[in-house]
């Protein structure tokens, strides 16, 4: 599934990271829990999650996560934005919430998530 | 590389918002040396759980990485409290982070096991009162 799909699936708006809306992505993580991320490896991931601080970004990056989305119409904040930015991260913010956007996701067939510890 | 390569880092121990940093410089680096991917994520994540560790309970310290032909080692040394029982902070789940943390997406008791759970190797030694040491290694080949 690519980027620019998931952005449309979830009536998403596209905060930053534009060109890298045709990325394709094979596995999803919902979670507000960043130790839960980082515990297993998903290649070429999205992050959906309701939390909003710098660490998120972080912990995207240290996982190479290609996108996130922020559920509930949480905003990211303006630092958040430019580190996703250098690294190339798409950010998305949708008004769903988070129990709502992975459903949508999973039934459109972002189903791949093999957990490889 | 005939000398091992050695970044060293101030881990911040005031403000848990911009820790994470000198794992985020080291990524930049491994990177920069032509490392494969995947090495470069198991060093990135477990010193990044180690430098959080560090802001949340030891109030900052020291951070080294060096690369040489064989692996990449990760030392983290605080002044912290120390670890009284290194055997149930191993667990997962186990963890003495304050509440305020765990609405910050951390302290869940996964910092510890996620650093063996990326390392090859890792070894903690530990004095109450005086501080932290955690040496981590990851093989390149």
């Amino acid at each position: 599934m690519t980027i620019s799909t998931i952005k449309e699936l979830l009536d998403a708006e596209v905060l930053c990271s534009e060109d890298s809306l045709s990325r394709h992505v094979y596995s999803a993580c919902g979670c507000d829990l960043m130790s839960d991320v980082l515990a297993y490896v998903k290649d070429q991931g999205v992050l959906l999650t309701g939390l909003v601080n710098p660490q998120v970004i972080r912990t995207a990056l240290m996982m190479d996560i290609l996108a996130i989305v922020f559920v509930r119409s949480k905003m990211p904040t303006e630092e958040m934005l430019e580190l996703a930015n250098e690294n190339g991260i798409a950010i998305l913010s949708t008004d769903k919430r988070l129990y709502e956007a992975c459903g949508i996701l999973y039934s459109n067939g972002l189903v791949g998530n093999k957990v490889k510890s | 590389m005939s000398e091992p390569l050695v970044f060293r880092f101030d881990v911040d121990g005031d403000d848990f918002t911009s820790a994470g940093q000198a794992s985020v410089q080291v990524k930049k680096n491994l990177r920069q040396l032509g490392l494969l991917p995947e090495i470069i994520r198991r060093v990135s994540i477990a010193m990044y759980e180690g430098e959080i560790n560090m802001v949340i309970h030891a109030g900052g310290g020291k951070a080294e990485v060096q690369v040489d032909n064989e692996c990449v080692t990760i030392i983290l040394e605080d002044k912290g409290p120390g670890i009284k029982n290194i055997e149930q902070a191993m667990q997962e789940g186990f963890s003495t982070a304050p509440d305020a943390i765990r609405s910050l997406g951390f302290g869940a008791g996964m910092g510890l096991p996620n650093m063996k759970r990326y390392s090859d190797e890792m070894n903690i030694s530990s004095v109450v009162g005086e501080g932290t040491k955690i040496v981590m290694k990851v093989f390149i080949r």
